[in-house]
Parts: structure tokens; C-alpha cells; sequence
């Protein structure tokens, strides 16, 4: 077997060491009735050229986003990543490394991580940020808990046009750990009225900008609304991009900031890995889940990096720590650091001016077809369209042609009386001839 | 001294025994590197974008009103800007990494490049699903070989990594209980348990109450039994456990659990041990996450990502989170919403879309190149790897738990470093001169000094009998009274030993940029 390098002799000399007569020895502890033979409903094992074989027909079976005009967003975007990122993350040193539990031998991935908290911070204009989570929805989810720590209250307010995942992994959370969550309807012209939903109970209000139908939201007034009531607002994104040209939450207010790193080094992998994004005001850093790697010096005085305040976490404070994550996601944050250098402020601002004008573009193109409505006033790369009839079978329609369209909105909110929505996104990958070939297409099949 | 017939020295000539410090700081491969805002300029990128064509701008007037400090690289700049940082990582593929517990074994890049192709890397979650019906095929497939290894008829595919895991598993119970009018308060944990497992009962609102193992590292039925009642929604026991034990008595466990209504979660963290020779739905298991990043070789990644599914016993499989992949007339598809669920009555959703499929991917690769006869054989060398350990070092380290045989880890205490004046924290800084990553310790919390070796079926005997004699060399050293050996080290590795008490004091947690309006480069790298 290619990847197991002990020879049957090894094993023999090594049996003999140990002083046992054979492997079933070491087994001993495991009870007689739990013994198996072979796993008999498995093959055995294959070459890499037969796996790649079978796999790549698999593989063969989905239509790639590269190979179609593709609108598809609602949480995930696909963008140009530079060949350096893929080429970077995939050095040994930095994907077969784990967590830095040893900082002497992990400065490599220290400092990444350090200069990740430094990007993040900066996009969000928020003061401190952590090594990542799992994704954005996990962060969010993470976020109304520390929002409960800081605030010493149990009620979260959601607006209704905060990405219906993210909704469903805050409810769960709060189901199950006995807190109240209560969400708003959705509303996908914009202008939702989440101001008298906060009150002298609210924990924190929870707030998407651009929302999942891509509306940008002014986060100043609910922001003084709920610090007028002693909640705090947690402002989530999904496109991080958006960052380059939109106030960031921290501007507007926001008391934490999550979101989807994805859009930034990473692919779409059908939803994950991704990164999740999470900063907040300096004060409130004690109360703040995952891992933190800050600046120390070494015994020389050099400058070194750690993983620090780790009396937050699982593995010191066990079932008093602010969140049970342990692995997070690493070599994603890696890579959407490596992008956000190779960017910097003036090729982010760059890329986010592309996407909106792109946008805007698409908007004008798609409004002049007879029958298609775009619904937002305000937007960033992503928009909503009212069709004639149902867009779930509209979009089946348009990918039996060639073209991924977008996402009906009755996928994300079934039985909400939203039939005719899809939420369509686009990016600089788009070209004038992809969105002619949308508009052409939505022509025919309105 | 020698020279060749150029006249080029070919002998070290004198005073080569002295250690000079460089103008640079660097260390001849060993480059020391600035953070990137430090070397970055705000007006610099590496990435050509034309400026787009002017717009009326549909942003209703929330334009950023500042500039994001953030000074970019161009590629060559970035390109050995990371290089560098690369090389201060220690790797799997740059040696043994015994990490007990983590499972640090071999990453197939034919992983990577499966994981790569456009059919499975460049789809969106939100495609229709008639156009990812190989995504849906892999997820079903690996769901299926998941399920066989551990002989459990159900999972959850979604969680994103182990303790996410815990998380949905432990839901699916508390769900199960509230289901029958049950709910509960208490889960039992025993004392050697990974820190995620207290962490998840808290977050759900549950009291943990602790079982002290006993003098042979393993569980006592009997102290489960004593803190067994009505209010005791279940037990998360790891097994293997983390002293690198089988719990000989987890069927009795699992039934007392049971017959007090309980539920039995397993940690699966060390499934690597038992792969292919038992499985967790033989030992009454309910729920049980698997780490894909350990025991199915997805790269660490330097922390993450992971993957975390979770298998589910009959009782718990109707409350498994959205969403699912069901295959029916049309071929395959996704149940993503209660509506959509039947009689099933999922406790909720765990994340956005449909958990790792880039792990799920790669985990995929390796099941299939191993098929049941490798995998069944990589369980055996790793057990065999960490009893060979065992039994070429318990002469001179100190074994906690010796009356059972080891399953893939090794655990040692720090009772052999008595009188030494060497810590275990020191022992493993050592190691790092020696060219090996240390093991994992201080876990777990239930022996002093913990050192836990995990060496994985990876190794070849050539490796482990060199790793083997450094260690030896160490312990003998350590008591010897070799301490300058320890206390300074590590001596060789791109940092010295770094203070952590001094980070969390004053905590400096990102980089800010000086006071003069452009940054300058703080450290200047030669060339
Ligand atoms: C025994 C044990 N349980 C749980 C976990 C948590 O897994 P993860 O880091 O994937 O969340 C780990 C790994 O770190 C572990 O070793």
C-alpha cells in the first residue's frame, strides 16, 4: 500500500519487540463481540490512476461554474483568485502544519494569522479580530452568543433579510441553549422597519449589509437604537468584497462584525471549506470565541508571534470557555490573507469599483428586458429580480441552456410567498457577453 | 585547513567554531521577515485590474469614507514573503509530528488534486441540483463508507470540524429527549475528556458532571452507574481515550447509560486506532463525530480546516440537522428544509449549505486508495507504530497507565523528569533542536506532566527507530543533569522560546501602522 512504509518484516521485528505474537494482541481491551473480520461490503484498495478515474467521471457529472455564464451568489461568490494563492497554500509547510501549539517552529503560520487579524480588522474597521471560524454562518452564530456574555441578556433580533442559513444556525443555537431569537420577515425591496423591533430585553440585533437580496442597509440609526437600549449590533456580511468600497460596519457602529471570507482566496467548493470572519471593539476581547495570535519576543528579544488569551478557550477554561471551537480554518484564512496582500487597499478598492460596476451594468441590461423587474433601490454586486412566473422553474430552464442564472429565493425562504424572486450576483469575472447572454435569455423565457 | 587546487578552502579554517551574529539577523536559510504591511505600500498590488468605466453608483450614498490601511505586495514580494514565513513552520512533511491526539498523518496530494477539479471545486452550493449530481454522488458515497466503518445506519454530513460535531450530536440527543418529553440537565464527562466535550455540554445549557478515571486510565462502569439518573441526558466518553486506551468496559458503559434513559456519545477524535477492526455501532454508540482532518488525512492546514460528521444510532437518526442528500425519481437531491423532511424531524441546521465537500472530497480519495484492507492495515501500524514507542522507551520514561496495551498513542508522565529540573514543557522544546515536532502535551489533564505520542501509521521503522534514539538520548541526558540541554531550548528553531505571559499582559493583536504618515520597512532583509 503507496502510503504505509512498514514492511511485513518490520512488522514482524517490531511484534517481536514489544514482545506480543501478533497485532490481535494489542487488541485485547476491545470485547470479543465487537471483534471484525475485513469489512467485506468495501473494496480493497485502489491506484491513484484508477481513483482519478472514477472520481473525475464524478467530478464530470457537475456543471463547473467556469464552464457557463454564472450569476449564482446568495452567500458564496465566485471571483478571480491570483495563481499565487493556490500555488502558496499548498507548501508543505503550510498545509500538512497544525494548529501553532509549538510557536518556535510555527512563526509561519503565526504571523499569517497575525496579519489576517490585522486585514480583518481594517476591513471592518473594527479594533481586534480573531484567527477565523468555521464560516460565516457559524461566526454569526457565535456572535449572538458572545453578544449574550457581554450583554448579560438572552433575546436576539434578526432582520428578516439576514441570509436564511445564517437565521437558521442563530435559531438552532438559541433553541437548543433555551435563549429567545426572533426573526423579522423578509423584505426584499429593502427598507425593513428593524428599529421597533428593539427593545430594553434585546441582546443584539443582528444585521445584514448588502442583505441576502443585496440591498446595502445604513447600520448608523440601528446601531444608536439599540445602544440606546443596551444591545449591542452584530453587522454581518457575506461578500467581503463589499468591504472595499462600502463603509464598513465598524464606521456605521457595529459592536461585532462576521462574515464569509470566502469571496477572498477561496474557491466554491459547493459550500466549504470557507472562512469565517469575526472582529469587535477591543473591550469587549475577552468575550470573544476562537483562537487569537498576538506579538510577543523571543529569549534572544526577537519578535515572535503566540497564540494568546487562550484562558478563553476550551482547552484551559473547558466547560466555562466563551465557545467549544478548536480546529477553524486555517488554510483558507491563509489563503484569503495571501489574496488581501497581493490586493491591497488599492487593488481591493479596485476589484470592489469592477464588481459594482458590473452590477450596475447588469441591473440597466436586465430592466430593459420586458417582464423582469430589478427590485433593489441600493446594491453591491448582488440583485433581486422579479420574474413573471416561478424562478425556481425559470433558473431550471436557463441551466438546461448553458447559463447558471442565480438563486431562487424560494430555495432560501420556502412557503414565504416569494415564487417569482431570484437573487442573481456578479463579479469581475463577468464579461459584457455573459450579461448579454442573461438578458437574451431571460428575454426568450419570460 | 585544506584547499583545493583553485586555492578554495575546503576545511573549516579557524575560529569556524564561533558563532557570528549577522548584520541582517538572518541565519543562512533562516530569514527573518517583516510582517507585510511593513514592506507593502498602499500604492502598490498585485493584482492588474483595469479601473472599470464610470457608473452611477446604486450604494445609496454608504461609499466608504477612508481607506483601509492596508499596504499591498506585488507577486514576487508576496511570493517570498510567504515563502519565508513558510519555512519557520515545522510539517508533517518535514518530519515526524507525533501530536497525540491530532493524528498527524500523511496528506495524499492526490487529495489536493481531486479536491481541484472543476467539478468539484468550482460549484456553487446554491446551483440547481441538476447540475451537481456528482457533488450529491460523492457526498452520498462518503456518507455510505462513513457509515460502514463505524456500523452506524445513519449521519449527519454538515458539521465543519470535531467539536462542531460534538455540537450536532449532542443536539440530536437533547432533541431526542425533548422529543419524548424528557429534558434533561445533567451530561456526565469523564475527567480525561478533550476540552471541546465539557465546552459543548455547557454551551447547550447542560451541568457536566465529571467522572474521575481510574488508576488504569480507563472508565469505571461503577462511577458512571453512581452519578447515572433521570436527569443524566448521556455520557460523551472518547474511545479510544485519550490516554491512548481501549475503554474495556464501554458496552457496560454504553448499557447503564441507556437503562437510565441516557444517550452514549462517542468521541471519535481516535478512530484512527480501530479503523476497519471495530466499529463504534458495535459498542452502543448513539452519536459519534469523526474528524476527517485526522483519521482520513485531510491536511491540518496549519489549524483548519476540518470536517466533523457526525453518525447517528437509530434512536437519534430522525433528528439529524438539515440539510441531506435523498435520491428519488429524478436522480438526487437536497433536503435543505423541515417541509421538505417527511417523517423525519431534524433539530435544526448546523451551517450554511452543506458542510466540507472539499474534505469530504479528499476523504473520499483516501478511503478509496486504502479500501477496506488498507484501511484495516493502516489501524494496525499505527497501533503497532505507538506500542513499538512504547516499548523501546518505558525503560527510561515513565509510563502512567502500563497494564493495558496502547492503541495509536502512547501516553508518559513526567514522573522520569523527577529531580531533574527539566519539565515536560522543556523535554519537548529539546525535541524541537533535535528536528521533531514535539508531542502533545499537558493533555490529558489526568496524569503530570502528560506527553502524548501519536505517531501514525505513516513512519517507517527507519524513522521511528531514529525518533526512538532521540528520545532516549534526551531522557538520559535529563537525568544526567544535562539541563542547560532543556532549559534554554530550543537553540535551533527560528525562535527561541517566545513569552506567552508577556503576550496575554499586554496584549498586541494586530499591527499598527507608525505614527509617520508613509510606512517604513521595519526590517530590512538583505539582497
Ligand atoms: C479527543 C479530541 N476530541 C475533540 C477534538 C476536537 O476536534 P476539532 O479540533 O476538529 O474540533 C479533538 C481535536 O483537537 C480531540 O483531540
Amino acid at each position: 500500500m503507496r502510503y504505509l512504509p512498514l514492511t511485513d518484516a518490520d512488522r514482524e521485528a517490531m511484534l517481536a519487540r514489544i514482545g506480543v505474537a501478533s497485532i490481535d494482541d494489542l487488541f485485547v481491551d476491545v470485547p470479543r463481540e465487537a471483534w471484525r473480520e475485513e469489512l467485506a461490503d468495501l473494496p480493497r484498495r485502489k491506484g491513484e490512476l484508477e481513483i482519478e478515474r472514477l472520481l473525475g467521471r464524478m467530478a464530470g457529472r457537475n456543471v463547473a461554474a467556469g464552464s457557463v455564464p454564472f450569476f449564482v451568489g446568495a452567500g458564496a461568490y465566485r471571483h478571480h483568485v491570483p495563481a499565487t494563492v493556490d500555488h502558496l497554500i499548498q507548501r508543505s509547510e503550510f498545509l500538512t502544519a497544525y494548529t501553532p501549539y509549538q510557536p518556535e517552529v510555527a512563526q509561519g503560520t503565526l504571523q499569517a494569522l497575525f496579519e489576517f487579524q490585522t486585514q480583518v480588522a481594517e476591513l471592518t474597521g473594527m479594533e481586534v479580530a480573531n484567527a477565523s471560524m468555521y464560516d460565516g454562518s457559524t461566526g454569526c452564530g457565535e456572535a449572538v452568543l458572545m453578544a449574550h456574555r457581554v450583554t448579560k441578556r438572552e433575546k436576539a433580533v434578526l432582520a428578516g433579510n439576514l441570509h436564511p442559513h445564517y437565521r437558521a444556525v442563530v435559531e438552532n443555537l438559541g433553541r437548543m441553549a433555551g435563549h429567545e431569537v426572533s426573526a423579522l420577515a423578509p423584505r426584499p425591496e429593502g427598507g425593513e422597519d428593524i428599529l421597533s423591533a428593539i427593545d430594553d430585553e434585546t441582546s443584539c440585533v443582528v444585521v445584514q449589509s448588502p442583505d441576502v437580496f443585496g440591498n446595502l442597509v445604513d447600520l448608523r440609526p440601528i446601531a444608536k437604537k439599540a445602544h440606546d437600549h443596551g444591545a449591542l449590533l452584530i453587522a454581518v456580511f457575506t461578500e467581503v468584497v463589499s468591504l472595499g468600497l462600502v463603509e464598513p460596519p465598524g464606521a456605521q457602529g457595529a459592536d461585532i462584525v462576521v462574515g464569509e471570507g470566502q469571496s477572498l482566496g477561496n474557491g466554491l467548493n459547493f459550500g466549504g471549506p470557507y472562512v469565517g470572519l469575526f472582529a469587535t471593539r477591543q473591550k469587549f476581547l475577552r468575550q470573544m470565541p476562537g483562537r487569537i495570535a498576538g506579538e510577543t519576543v523571543d529569549a534572544e528579544g526577537r519578535r515572535g508571534y503566540v497564540l494568546t488569551l487562550s484562558t478563553r478557550e476550551q482547552h484551559i477554561r473547558r466547560e466555562k470557555a466563551t465557545s467549544n471551537i478548536c480546529t477553524n480554518s486555517g488554510l483558507c484564512m491563509l489563503a484569503f490573507t495571501i489574496h488581501m496582500t497581493l490586493l491591497g487597499a488599492e487593488g481591493l478598492g479596485r476589484l470592489a469599483r469592477v464588481n459594482h460596476a458590473n452590477a450596475v451594468k447588469l441591473a440597466g441590461a436586465l430592466d430593459a428586458v420586458a417582464g423582469i423587474e430589478v427590485v433593489n433601490e441600493t446594491f453591491f454586486n448582488e440583485l433581486t429580480l422579479r420574474v413573471p412566473g416561478n424562478a425556481a422553474a425559470l433558473i431550471e430552464r436557463l441551466a438546461e441552456e448553458g447559463v447558471l442564472a442565480g438563486v431562487p429565493a424560494s430555495r432560501l425562504y420556502p412557503d414565504s410567498g416569494l415564487d417569482d424572486l431570484m437573487i442573481v450576483a456578479t463579479t469581475e469575472l463577468n464579461t459584457d457577453e455573459d450579461r448579454s447572454t442573461l438578458a437574451a435569455a431571460l428575454k426568450e423565457a419570460a | 585547513m585544506t584547499m583545493n587546487r583553485q586555492g578554495r578552502q575546503t576545511t573549516p579554517g579557524e575560529g569556524a567554531e564561533t558563532v557570528w551574529e549577522t548584520f541582517t539577523g538572518n541565519r543562512g536559510l533562516l530569514i527573518e521577515e517583516a510582517l507585510s504591511f511593513e514592506y507593502g505600500r498602499l500604492d502598490r498590488t498585485g493584482v492588474d485590474l483595469d479601473e472599470p468605466e464610470d457608473v452611477a453608483p446604486r450604494l445609496g450614498g454608504l461609499q466608504r469614507t477612508s481607506q483601509p490601511n492596508l499596504p499591498g505586495l506585488t507577486e514576487p514580494e508576496a511570493m517570498r514573503h510567504y515563502m519565508r514565513l513558510s519555512q519557520k513552520n515545522y510539517a508533517i512533511d518535514s518530519g515526524v509530528y507525533p501530536l497525540g491526539s491530532c493524528t498527524m498523518k500523511h496528506n495524499p496530494r492526490l487529495n489536493e488534486t481531486i479536491a481541484r477539479l472543476p467539478g468539484f471545486g468550482d460549484i456553487h452550493p446554491l446551483q440547481p441540483v441538476s447540475t451537481v449530481q456528482g457533488a450529491l454522488e460523492l457526498i452520498e458515497m462518503c456518507a455510505e463508507w462513513l457509515k460502514v466503518v463505524t456500523g452506524m445506519p445513519a449521519i449527519a454530513m454538515s458539521p465543519k470540524a470535531g467539536a462542531h460535531g460534538e455540537l450536532c450530536g449532542m443536539m440530536a440527543i437533547k432533541a431526542a429527549l425533548e422529543a419524548r418529553g424528557d429534558a434533561r440537565s445533567k451530561v456526565i464527562v469523564p475527567d480525561s475528556a478533550h476540552g471541546t466535550n465539557p465546552a459543548t455540554a455547557a454551551l447547550l445549557g447542560y451541568k457536566v458532571v465529571a467522572v474521575a478515571s481510574r488508576d488504569d486510565g480507563t472508565v469505571d462502569p461503577a462511577a458512571v452507574r453512581d452519578k447515572l439518573d433521570e436527569q443524566v441526558a448521556g455520557i460523551m466518553l472518547t474511545n479510544p481515550n485519550t490516554c491512548g486506551l481501549f475503554e474495556p468496559d464501554v458496552i457496560a458503559i454504553a448499557e447503564a447509560v441507556h437503562e437510565a434513559g441516557g444517550y452514549f456519545y462517542c468521541d471519535g477524535a481516535n478512530l484512527n486506532a480501530i479503523l476497519g477492526r471495530v466499529r463504534p455501532g458495535d459498542l452502543g454508540v448513539d452519536a459519534m463525530h469523526i474528524n476527517l482532518h485526522k483519521t482520513f488525512s485531510t491536511p491540518h492546514g496549519g489549524g483548519g480546516p476540518g470536517a466533523g460528521p457526525v453518525v447517528l444510532s437509530e434512536a437519534l437518526a430522525p433528528f439529524a440537522p438539515l440539510p441531506w442528500v435523498v435520491s428519488d425519481k429524478d436522480g438526487l437531491g437536497l433536503v435543505e428544509y423541515d417541509g421538505e423532511a417527511g417523517d423525519a424531524q431534524p433539530f435544526g441546521r448546523m451551517t450554511a449549505f452543506h458542510g466540507q465537500m472539499g474534505m469530504f472530497v479528499r476523504a473520499m480519495t483516501w478511503m478509496l486508495s486504502h479500501g477496506s484492507d488498507g484501511m484495516r492495515q493502516a489501524a494496525e501500524d499505527a497501533v503497532l507504530a505507538a506500542n513499538y514507542v512504547r516499548a523501546c522507551l518505558s525503560d527510561l520514561m515513565s509510563l502512567p497507565f502500563s497494564s493495558r496495551p496502547s492503541m495509536h498513542e502512547v501516553l508518559f508522565d513526567d514522573s522520569f523528569l523527577k529531580g531533574t529540573g527539566v519539565s515536560t514543557l522543556d523535554f519537548a522544546k529539546a525535541m524541537i533542536d533535535e528536528g521533531y515536532h514535539p508531542m502533545t502535551v499537558y493533555f490529558p489533564l489526568v496524569v503530570h506532566g502528560a506527553m502524548l505520542i501519536e505517531p501514525t501509521e505513516s513512519e517507517s521503522k527507519a524513522s521511528l527507530d531514529l525518533f526512538i534514539a532521540t528520545l532516549r538520548d534526551l531522557a538520559m541526558a535529563a537525568k544526567r543533569g544535562e539541563t542547560g540541554r532543556f532549559e534554554g531550548a530550543p537553540y535551533h528553531a527560528p525562535r527561541r522560546r517566545l513569552d506567552e505571559t508577556r503576550a496575554a499582559r499586554q496584549p498586541v493583536l494586530r499591527w499598527t501602522p507608525p505614527e509617520a504618515t508613509e510606512p517604513e520597512p521595519r526590517a530590512q532583509a538583505a539582497g
